[in-house]
């Protein structure tokens, strides 16, 4: 049987998702799969959109790439417009001439601005909001502009005024309506969002109808008002909504809706049969879904109805049934959410409004007639509600108790009313973004997911918007807890506690030893889990001398002798190389020293220079030569900060922004010897070109021509993960207070040998609850942190100089305690002009060896 | 009759550490348990790791027992029976081991 054919129309959002799908779907080998991209590019990330000005590129972006496309056999052709549909001859025509036959066809055309016919709209500095393209407009034309205007105040248009604002043009918003957002806030949450708005400087002008654009005076442009009154702007960007792309659709024969948009069943089938149509594009119970999570939902619909058809012949399981619109996001930073009925329509239906003027707090709860059921809800200033009330009007769930609670400002100590999630129906969707429910979370809790990352890689809940993180995380507990899996966070059998509690203990009571924990809070005599554990905790806050009598007990395989143990127990020895950067005299010096002792030399990928095979005996005399040398320790054998990486930057490079090595060093030599809850390592790189890879890092910082951009939170390794923006265009010292408050926090809060990748993504509300705690300062312990940091900086030592310094502490490195001989039991081959262990195999042959010579 | 060899004195163990003496050609890991005049004696070679290692490993306690954890690999060995935890194919050979007048002696068979 030949395979079908498959072609896709538009390679947006939600064409992707459908070919992603298909393409790794069981079936996936009885099919063809075609698709023609308007745009220059694959798919990318339209809802983060507004990330390319905070320094997001088209890559960041990008939902795919062509490799992985060609990986999966995809066919596609980019810049290509497909210009005919025949539905008789099932083919269609692109732009260039190419007529393709299909077997199924899907249009995810998606849909454009709507630009109002205003006279003077076709100027050069008169822009829309859509693309990736759109966007390199708006910068290039803000670059020569000093004040925008957004014509449109709804959800894109007070995004697209955030874009115009951090671009620093003096902006404004003009909207037709009397209220911001009139589709999802009612009145009066309209008006706390106008005053939030405008105290952060943007200007906000309502019931204004834009007659003409002419020629400014003060400004490049001039808007008339139909009201008699006009603004002045250098530019104008249009965000007055979308319109259905279903041209395609008008000129082949397709039934279109009235005011626009691709007629569609439930199945996602247009009035042809074996045309499709999902995504922004369609009309389905003449509605269009202007929002990504109902487009995926077509989507999956679509794909099972194809297979359907094409294949199984079996009644498809899934149809469309219409979406919720509800919505919950940050505008000009200012928490909105809207869910159902936002505006009270239902018959019957009656209010609770809770107004805060001075906390800046609006929110209404619309019920039913006999209050038992929430109909819609609008929430501006505080949304930490939205969960809650979201869950009770997707499932229908009467109301708990008195509604009025819902909104209610919580008392101090009493809990937050919320619903339990085992209240919850196992068919909940908790993840709208990837559609998935509470019994999809459970599911992967019984295959053996049990925190967050794992449930995330599992079923990607929580990997889109995120708004859900909370709630996947109360269901997984949940779920756990129903296991009996003890959700215990105990650090071992010694210590009821996490790591971060003990964090807390040692903090408060001020402990500087082991013995008085474990004496106070714990059981047992320890063990390898909770000593290292508590070492660090203690070091983090007190920084003393790590083999100092009362701590040298606490410190694992490597701390103990201040080395890295390698498998035949011998040492590595890595000295600091702040930056990547060092001079020819001490390059020299490294190489006398490895040859002095034959020890084998690598260059590490932190730029570093690792010197294998030390025998315990060997090191203090190592490490006194590099001392004498002016090396310092470069603490590779701890859990603390490695390296900072960096490229070359402004001082040689012809690309450089910035003096990368200079702030890699100094971010080096302020970090060194802070110990946390796993390594941590840094690279800074001098461009966007980021040769220093500083988003694979914990932090990463990278030069623009502003300042510099943070990351935080990636890592390389067994599970890489790119690092997030964090905050952009800083300046140096800003740079070092964020970091000194990330760092802090980190190794305060942080469980046992977590990255600062998982430990994010567990915190509840992950990226902004971070940005919230660093920048600010929700939690109020932004001074402290920076004064921990301080201290760690200021009582910073090279353990090794110490070491070689005390006679006392250097009687433990002999192998034996009564007798100067070296282990016995070591064997190394020459390899490449250099030692290693020998294997097991050629041990047996050089002992056989020896004893034949004897 | 067991001879008993001195190998150090008591100080110069650190609370909670491990050293490693020679006793007839045999490597024999000690371990003081904690600040008291216990201590442990038993082979000094990890049979997992297969490496002359095990007097540098963390100690503590698993329910009652005493252990040392390789610092290799991490598995558990009883400091009392040699009895590996994980896996009771790989026990190890522990020894007599005295502490007289702050002199800590093992002993010979
Ligand atoms: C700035 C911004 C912020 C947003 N924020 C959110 C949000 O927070 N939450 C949310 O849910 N949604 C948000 N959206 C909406 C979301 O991006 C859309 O719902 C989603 O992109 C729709 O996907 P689609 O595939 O239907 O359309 P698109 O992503 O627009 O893709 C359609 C593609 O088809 C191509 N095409 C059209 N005609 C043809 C043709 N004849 N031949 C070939 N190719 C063609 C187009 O060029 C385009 O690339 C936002 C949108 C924008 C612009």
């Amino acid at each position: 049987m030949s395979k079908k054919r498959i072609i896709v129309v538009g390679n947006g959002m939600v064409g992707h998702n459908f070919i992603d799908t298909l393409a790794n779907a069981e079936c996936a080998s009885q099919f063809d799969i075609i698709t023609f991209a308007e745009e220059a590019r694959l798919a990318y990330d339209r809802v983060q959109l507004s990330k390319y000005f905070s320094g997001a590129s088209a890559e960041d972006l990008a939902l795919t790439t062509e490799a992985d496309y060609q990986k999966q056999g995809i066919i596609y052709t980019l810049n290509e417009k497909v210009v005919a549909i025949d539905s008789h001859a099932k083919t269609v025509t692109t732009a260039s001439g190419r007529v393709e036959g299909y077997d199924k066809l899907v249009l995810a055309t998606g849909s454009f601005p709507f630009v109002p016919p205003i006279p003077g709209k076709d100027q050069d500095h008169c822009l829309v909001y859509r693309t990736i393209e759109d966007l390199e407009a708006i910068s290039a034309s803000a670059a020569v502009s000093k004040t925008g205007v957004v014509v449109g105040g709804g959800l894109l248009g007070l995004e697209a005024a955030n874009a115009l604002k951090q671009a620093g043009l003096e902006t404004h918003v003009v909207e037709f309506a009397p209220r911001l957002m009139a589709v999802q806030l009612d009145e009066g949450g309209g008006k706390l969002l106008r005053r939030k708005i405008e105290e952060l400087g943007v200007s906000v002008h309502t019931e204004k109808a834009t007659t003409e654009i002419v020629a400014g005076e003060e400004c490049r442009y001039r808007m008339n008002f139909a009201d008699g009154s006009f603004l002045e702007t250098d530019m104008i960007l249009f965000s007055a909504g979308i319109r259905p792309q279903d041209e395609l659709a008008r000129q082949f024969g397709l039934d279109v809706g009235e005011r626009g948009g691709i007629v569609i069943n439930d199945y996602c089938q247009t009035s042809e049969a074996d045309i499709y149509a999902i995504g922004e594009c369609a009309l389905w119970d003449n509605k269009i879904y202007g929002l990504v999570a109902p487009g995926y939902q077509m989507a999956k619909v679509a794909i099972e109805h194809i297979v359907s058809s094409l294949l199984t012949h079996e009644e498809p399981a899934a149809s469309f049934q219409g979406a919720d619109m509800s919505t919950k996001l940050k505008l000009l930073g200012v928490d909105v959410a809207s869910i159902g009925d936002a505006h009270g329509h239902t018959a019957g239906s009656q209010s609770y409004v809770f107004n805060d003027d001075v906390e800046q707090v609006y929110k209404r709860l619309i019920v039913s007639a006999d209050g038992k059921k929430l109909v819609g809800a609008v929430l501006v200033g505080d949304v930490e509600a939205y969960g809650t009330l979201l869950q009770l009007k997707l499932n229908d769930m009467d109301i708990p108790g008195n509604p009025a609670n819902l909104i209610l400002p919580v008392s101090d100590g009493s809990e937050p009313v919320g619903l339990g999630v085992s209240a919850l129906p196992e068919t909940a969707q908790i993840c709208s973004c990837y559609d998935v429910s509470k019994g999809d979370i459970a599911n992967a809790v019984q295959g053996g997911c049990c925190s967050m990352g794992d449930i995330k890689d599992a079923t990607k809940a929580s990997t889109g918007c995120g708004g859900c993180a909370a709630l996947v995380k109360q269901v997984m507990d949940a779920e756990l807890t129903a296991l009996g899996v003890e959700v215990n966070n105990n650090l071992c059998e010694h210590f009821a506690f996490t790591r971060a509690e003990l964090a807390d203990i040692v903090r408060v009571k001020g402990y500087t030893t082991f013995s008085e924990l474990l004496e106070n809070h714990g059981s047992g005599h320890g063990c390898e889990i909770c000593k290292p554990t508590i070492g660090s905790i203690l070091a983090s806050f007190n920084n003393e001398y790590v083999l100092k009598d009362e701590l040298i007990s606490l410190q694992d395989t490597n701390d103990i002798f201040l080395g890295n143990m390698q498998k035949d127990g011998t040492y590595s020895i890595v000295p600091r190389i702040a930056g990547g950067e060092i001079t020819p005299e001490k390059l020299i010096v490294l190489g006398e020293v490895a040859k002095e002792y034959d020890l084998y030399t690598k260059i590490t990928g932190g730029q570093r220079i690792d010197l294998f095979g030390a025998q315990l005996h060997q090191l203090p005399d190592i490490w006194k030569k590099l001392v004498d040398a002016g090396f310092e320790t470069g603490h590779a054998y701890g859990k603390s900060l490695r390296t900072v990486k960096s490229c070359v930057g402004s001082t040689w490079c012809r690309y450089g922004v910035l003096d990368s090595v200079s702030m890699a060093i100094a971010l080096e030599n302020r970090y060194k010897g802070l110990r946390a809850p796993h390594k941590i390592k840094f690279a800074v790189s001098g461009c966007t070109r980021e040769c220093a890879e500083a988003q694979g890092k914990d932090i990463g910082v990278i030069a623009t021509e502003n300042g510099w951009n943070l990351y935080v939170c990636g890592n390389g390794g067994m599970r890489p993960r790119h690092a997030d923006l964090f905050a952009t265009d800083l300046d140096d010292e800003t740079l070092v207070k964020y970091i000194d408050r990330v760092l802090m926090f980190y190794v305060r809060t942080a469980d046992r040998l977590q990255r600062t990748s998982v430990w994010m993504e567990n915190l509840e509300g992950g990226l902004d609850y971070l940005k919230d705690v660093v920048i600010n300062d929700k939690l109020g312990i932004c001074d402290e942190l920076e004064a921990g940091m301080t201290k760690v900086v200021d009582t910073y030592q090279c353990e090794w100089k110490t070491t070689i310094e005390t006679p006392e502490k250097l009687k433990r490195f002999s192998h034996y305690i009564n007798a100067t001989d070296e282990d016995n039991n070591l064997l190394y081959v020459r390899e490449r002009g250099q030692r290693r262990p020998a294997t097991e195999q050629e041990r047996i042959e050089l002992v056989n060896l020896e004893t034949a010579a004897d | 009759m067991t001879t008993w060899i001195s190998v150090c004195n008591l100080s110069d163990i650190d609370p909670d550490t491990g050293v490693c003496a020679l006793l007839n050609g045999e490597q024999v890991a000690l371990f003081r348990w904690g600040n008291s005049d216990t201590v442990y004696a038993i082979n000094n070679f990890d049979p997992f790791g297969k490496a002359n290692v095990l007097s540098r490993g963390l100690i503590g306690s698993v329910g009652e027992r005493p252990v040392v954890a390789s610092p290799l690999y991490k598995q558990h060995f009883d400091l009392s029976t040699g009895e590996c935890l994980e896996d009771t194919e790989k026990s190890i050979k522990v020894y007599p081991v005295r502490v007289e007048a702050g002199v800590v002696a093992l002993g010979a068979a």
